[in-house]
């Protein structure tokens, strides 16, 4: 069994509650820091850590916070990115449901060490539930002394609110996030000026996923050097990873980083296994942006090296044959699945999501998804195929966000690694809408798993 | 926007206009625009859908002009600019719940109800449509309703049926525009 930090207590009944909370363990951190600890010394014992945004983007977490301006007189801000969209991904939701005190305490803890006195919690408006859940456990926490004005008689005034998004995908990045909390269409601010110089209401500004902010809590409760023996390398701690798609036990688990993934798939403590006793074909490793592999290419790097689940191992061979770690949406296809209908899937939803700055974004992503559907649907052309490959290099590094790298890395790397399947839509259209494509030579090349293999 | 039948006038209940003042609370003096978001979630919850007027109310409210909350309405995808019907069931269409058959249960759906995608039932009772991830993909399929954004997860037919039966049961009930 791994060592569990954030869902250590998610079995206890009753730890969405502040009694219970508080029973196991909960607000500790909160009374270390306010009454032992100094902002500085925080800072300091995050970045020991190693932490990385756990958002998807891997930025060390104790660097992000050092860059925080403080001029005199101007607020701060920390804004908890909770507008979990990236498909794949819902361990947010998660911890936000079933623990939903531990990201008020790390919200707290952080805004004490970058020195903010409000805070909000930016929930994608689809969590309703969830934004009452917070409401809820933040009134709670106040009730106990641990929010308003100096608290626990450390001089420390705090607020956290909670804030709707309205569904809309790019208010995940963090500009345009703070845009939307500003009462804006939620479109990407150009870089320079960061958020740590300038976010909301060009204020000083931090801004990190849930689940990061949720991993504070344990650092500063252990120290950042405990913190950082668990895990491999720089992918230090533990990792929520959000499983889905053709898998026995899809859901959300705490793993330490370094689990190979031949074990998270296929091991009864975590995913136990492709459903329906078929065969693995492909895995999205990260969330729908980032690179799709076959089964080979998961399970063994180009090397023949076991990929193990860590922000280098995942990333091992570059785009040509390795992935991204991402924000741990682990998207497993059996078999049965359409590599081509899941690319056009894909991008109908980066179609949808773009919010339309960036010419090469705006048009590419429609031109990806025109060009993908009648590939899909057996009007499609050989040159087709080459024809994604190039929109795609053509808005891949010319936008204003991530959004385009986005849209246009699940097409580029379906075609590189399942190119015949495309072919085979066009030169075969009426079979391909009857049958899928199956397996062909990039299946899983592993005879069936047995336990001792994931000892390796 | 244009080509929608608009109400003559929208009326916000002094029970509304308390729950935006509380909004606007959390936001530092002159930001008060930053309460849109939560606002028009509040109006949609009370009328149904976003109104012009109710926009237009929106923005005397918040003292900004009619245009920013038009393009905000407009940029969202969860608000309604149009009456749909009562109950609007939002079905997850993304990859991962098409994974495990997200787009059988929409045709399960349209099917059921009679009515294709965006439009209403005669009886005014349900719409659907077709979202983009709802970040609970190890539930899929699943689908939502607001205005509270329940979660039907692990869909299959059997409980579509119980969910349109149950939601027909439930009849109490403000109309949907005032």
């Amino acid at each position: 069994m791994g060592r569990k930090l954030l869902l250590e207590h998610i079995n206890v009944p009753g730890i969405n509650t502040f009694d219970v909370y508080r029973q196991n363990g909960g607000y500790r951190a909160l009374e270390k820091a306010l009454k032992t600890m100094s902002s500085d010394d925080i800072v300091e014992e995050v970045k020991k850590s190693g932490l990385r945004g756990r958002g998807g983007a891997g930025f060390p977490t104790g660097m992000k916070w050092s860059f925080l301006a403080k001029p005199e007189g101007k607020a701060r801000y920390l804004v908890c990115n909770a507008d979990e969209s990236e498909p794949g991904t819902f361990k947010d939701r998660y911890l936000m449901t079933y623990i939903p005190h531990l990201l008020v305490e790390g919200m707290i803890v952080s805004s004490f060490a970058l020195g903010a006195n409000t805070s909000y919690i930016y929930v994608r408006g689809e969590m309703m539930p969830q934004i009452r859940i917070l409401e809820k456990a933040i009134a709670e926490a106040k009730a106990a002394g641990f929010l308003g004005k100096n608290i626990l008689g450390s001089g420390f005034d705090h607020e956290v609110y909670v804030q709707p998004g309205g569904g809309a995908y790019i208010c995940g990045e963090e500009t345009a996030l703070i845009e939307s909390l500003e009462g804006k269409r939620g479109n990407p601010r150009i870089k320079p000026p960061f958020p740590a110089i300038s976010g909301l209401y060009n204020c000083p500004t931090v801004v990190n996923n849930v689940e990061t902010i949720a991993a504070v809590v344990p650092i500063v409760n252990d120290s950042g050097d405990e913190y950082a023996k668990l895990g491999i390398g720089r992918s230090t701690g533990t990792k929520l990873i959000s499983a889905s798609g053709n898998l026995n036990k899809p859901g959300v688990y705490e793993i330490e980083l370094g689990v190979s993934v031949e074990e998270f798939i296929y091991s009864d403590e975590y995913c136990g296994g492709i459903a329906n006793g078929k065969r693995l074909k492909a895995v999205v490793a990260g969330g729908s942006s980032v690179p799709i592999l076959p089964a080979n290419l998961i399970l063994k790097t180009a090397n023949g090296e076991n990929r193990l689940m860590t922000y280098e191992s995942l990333a091992e061979g570059g785009f040509a044959t390795g992935t991204m770690l991402g924000s741990g949406g682990f998207v497993a296809f059996d078999e049965d699945q359409c590599i081509v209908r899941n690319t056009w899937n894909f991008s109908r939803f980066y179609h949808h999501e773009s919010c339309g700055q960036c010419s090469p974004c705006r048009e590419g992503t429609g031109w990806m998804e025109k060009v993908l559907h009648r590939l899909e649907y057996g009007h499609g052309k050989l040159s087709d195929i080459d024809l994604l490959v190039d929109v795609s290099k053509k808005i891949e590094g010319n936008t204003i966000c991530p959004l385009g790298d986005a849209a246009a890395w699940p097409v580029a790397s379906a075609i590189r690694h399942f190119r015949d399947e495309f072919e085979w839509h066009v030169t075969n259209p009426k079979e391909a809408m009857e049958r899928n494509f199956g397996l062909a030579h990039y299946a899983d090349p592993l005879p069936k798993p047995e336990p001792e293999l994931s000892q390796n | 926007m244009l080509n929608i039948a608009q109400p003559e006038e929208v009326t916000f209940s002094p029970e509304l206009i308390t729950r935006f003042n509380e909004i606007v609370t959390r936001y530092p003096e002159g930001k008060q625009k930053s309460a849109l978001l939560p606002i028009l979630h509040l109006v949609q919850a009370e009328f149904g859908w976003v109104s012009a007027p109710a926009m237009d109310k929106v923005a005397e409210y918040l003292h900004i002009k009619s245009i920013e909350v038009y393009e905000v309405a407009t940029f969202y995808t969860m608000f309604f600019l149009k009456p749909l019907g009562k109950h609007v069931l939002e079905v997850c269409r993304t990859g991962p719940c098409c994974l495990v058959g997200a787009e059988k249960i929409m045709k399960y759906i349209e099917q059921k109800l009679g009515v294709k995608e965006g439009e209403v039932t005669p009886d005014g009772l349900f719409s659907w449509r077709g979202v983009e991830c709802l970040a609970a993909c190890g539930m899929g399929p699943v689908l939502q309703i607001g205005p509270e954004y329940k979660f039907h997860e692990n869909l299959t037919e059997a409980k579509i049926d119980e969910l349109i039966d149950s939601l027909r049961l439930t009849t109490a009930d403000k109309p949907q525009i005032s």
